[in-house]
């Protein structure tokens, strides 16, 4: 076999050569050939790329970071250090072998870019299926969670400056201010051409929601071969108008088929331009025809069902479903029926092209007063009824307001953890009942998270904030009462030992 | 052309202390009276920092102390025989045979292939063993000499 290695070490001048040496040596006694980049003080010289090229594998005996790195991406490697390599160097041309013999190309999906710090993915591959499913939903959805954010505020901060510039009718007029004008004669004293600069970058953001949502789940499963297809497949599901649907369908449809061609068995020759060249030309290939072809169609209807069946819920539904997805984000704080709440609420968000209190954005105001409950109602409820709680959970109360009021609902998972049924019972309704009052209210939101800080992003803010109020408060009492009417052991003997401390600070 | 790795001068095929920071500076000490090193307490904290980030020590006996450094002159080897044996963290025992690499710390690379071109002699199991069997300080310097050639 072929190998290519690289060496180092702290000071550069003896184990990077040391390790060169004796690894070309191994390799040379158990026939195989290995070349060594030595990225050592007296200068390095790169390898020849076609030597790259025809190695069946890569050897890192490095104790420094690897300068290029991603030159040996989807190369099956062993990384040893560099002491190994100098004291055992047969035994680790050994491992490069076996490497390379047990390597599936899947692997060369997972492992290298891993190696070389790709972008992460929150997938567990020991998991089961239905939680790699979620998995890579998830790491789809917190790729775009940031374009959301950018878009959306974005969005938000030039319809405010639109009311401001054009009055009442400022979220329509801002959208019509042609980009011609913007390029040619914008004029930095109007407030007008800003809120139109705004609005129309923050469009370019939410342009991608889509296609990165789809690319990502792509990237998920299928490493980096996924990228392309999914992110193609995206495009697409925007183009024919099955959105987010679409994208999700594209996300996992671009993922499998660039997994599965990755997988293929192929000549050596073929094998280094199979990344570069042929995953991505047959995989987008096959999510093209199949969406444009098969599948799109019935999920771009489908996608306008969904719409359509949201901006005609209203009333009592509309009140119904805040309270479905209040209760779904208070149940686990932040475990995965409050991801599937707020993800549904963030997909909505992807919908282009809607008035500024559509429906969807109703459902991430209703999601986010929910979710800003559990912390902010323990945090009250520590203050109003101290010697229910233990001291470490006063002091979780206290880091509890900022991380309610920042929609950060894991801030609540201490005290769920230590006492679950009472907390939850009562997040549930507390949380469920926030997130109905916002429907009922009609409190709008375009931006993903922020909690109060996104505050002036939402329409009729202080009608939110008396939701995630009455929230909080009929959580507090809740699980107040719930807790008085069973003493926490555990609080009495600390309150026993504060009183003796009490008194004995008394008599000195 | 700068001076010869080493020279008779700076080996010492029967190096008495028994601890490695003894050994260290007594090879240190050879390549100060060379005017190789010019701060020994300057170089030796170098080196000792060195081995402090991972100990030197190779199987077959060998110990390896070495660092970049400032107080370097030129890049330049001290080797000392330690016939007693002298622990430098190896996996399997003492070291006998012990290798001070002084590099400068400003050189240029071409003036480092020199020690690259060492280190990886030093891997050779015939080159050790040559070295160990030399009996005289002159005998060991040659042997560095003639086979130490860079690339």
């Amino acid at each position: 076999m072929k190998f290519v290695a690289v060496s180092s070490c702290p000071t550069g001048i003896a184990h990077t050569y040391m390790a060169a040496e004796a690894l070309e040596q191994a390799g040379a006694a158990a026939g195989h050939q290995v070349v060594v980049e030595t990225q050592g003080a007296a200068g390095s010289v790169p390898l020849d790329p076609a030597v790259i090229a025809d190695a069946d594998g890569v050897i890192y005996a490095a104790d420094l970071e690897v300068r290029d790195k991603e030159r040996f991406a989807g190369k099956p490697f062993v990384d040893v250090g560099v002491k190994k390599a100098v004291h055992d160097a047969p035994g680790v041309v050994a491992a490069a072998v076996a490497a390379v013999e047990s390597w599936t190309p899947a692997d060369a999906a997972a492992a290298p870019a891993a190696a070389s710090g790709g972008p992460a993915t929150k997938v567990d591959s020991n998991a089961s299926v239905g939680t790699r499913i979620r998995q890579w939903l998830m790491t789809g959805v917190s790729y775009m969670i940031p374009f959301v954010a950018a878009g959306g505020i974005l969005i938000a901060i030039s319809f405010m400056l639109a009311q401001i510039a054009w009055g009442k009718t400022g979220v329509v007029d801002v959208t019509k201010v042609p980009l011609d004008h913007l390029l040619n004669s914008f004029d930095a004293g109007s407030l007008k051409d800003w809120a139109a600069v705004t609005f129309q970058t923050g469009n370019a953001a939410f342009a991608f929601l889509v296609p990165v949502l789809s690319g990502f789940i792509a990237y998920a499963i299928a490493d980096r071969p996924g990228l392309v297809p999914g992110f193609v497949g995206g495009a697409v599901s925007v183009a024919i108008g099955a959105g987010f649907l679409g994208g999700l369908v594209t996300g996992f449809l671009a993922g499998f088929v660039a997994l599965w061609i990755s997988r293929w068995r192929v000549p050596k020759g073929v094998r280094g331009v199979m990344p570069v060249v042929v995953i991505p030309l047959l995989s987008s290939l096959v999510v093209g025809i199949v969406m444009f072809v098969l599948i799109g169609q019935p999920i771009a209807a489908a996608m306008k069902g969904l719409s359509s069946w949201l901006n005609g819920l209203s009333g009592s539904n509309l009140i119904l479903l805040g309270a479905l997805l209040g209760a779904m984000m208070g149940f686990d704080l932040g475990g995965p029926i409050n991801k599937v709440a707020y993800t549904f609420a963030i997909t909505g968000l992807a919908t282009t092209g809607l008035a500024q209190d559509a429906v969807q954005y109703r459902i991430m105001a209703a999601v986010m007063a929910a979710g800003m409950v559990a912390p902010l109602a323990m945090a009250l409820a520590t203050v109003v009824r101290k010697h229910l709680f233990t001291h470490a959970e006063r002091e979780n109360g206290k880091a509890a307001w900022l991380l309610g009021l920042s929609f950060i609902s894991e801030g609540a998972i201490p005290f769920a953890a230590a006492d679950p049924w009472r907390v939850i019972v009562s997040s549930v309704v507390g949380s469920s009942v926030a997130g109905s009052l916002v429907m009922a209210f009609g409190s709008a939101q375009r931006a993903p998270h922020g909690g109060i800080w996104v505050l002036p992003l939402i329409t009729n803010w202080w009608l939110f904030l008396v939701a995630v109020a009455v929230g909080m408060v009929v959580m507090a009492a809740i699980v107040i009462a719930l807790k008085s009417a069973k003493p926490n052991p555990i609080v009495q003997a600390e309150e026993a030992a504060d009183e003796r401390a009490e008194l004995v600070g008394a008599t000195v | 052309m700068s001076s010869p790795l080493i020279t008779a001068d700076l080996v010492d095929v029967a190096v008495d202390a028994t601890d490695r920071d003894a050994v260290t500076r007594r090879l240190i000490d050879l390549l100060v009276a060379a005017g190789r090193v010019t701060d020994a307490d300057g170089f030796h904290a170098d080196v000792r920092a060195r081995e402090a980030q991972m100990a030197t020590g190779m199987p077959g006996g060998i110990g390896l102390p070495h660092a970049r450094s400032a107080h370097v002159t030129e890049p330049s080897l001290a080797v000392g025989k330690v016939p007693a044996g002298v622990d430098f963290g190896a996996p399997d025992g003492p070291a006998t045979l012990v290798f001070l690499i002084a590099a400068p710390d400003s050189g240029e690379s071409a003036h480092l292939q020199i020690l690259a071109a060492l280190a990886r002699r030093l891997v050779h199991e015939s080159f050790r063993q040559s070295l160990k069997d030399a009996p005289d300080a002159a005998t060991v310097a040659d042997i560095v000499t003639r086979e130490v050639v860079p690339s």
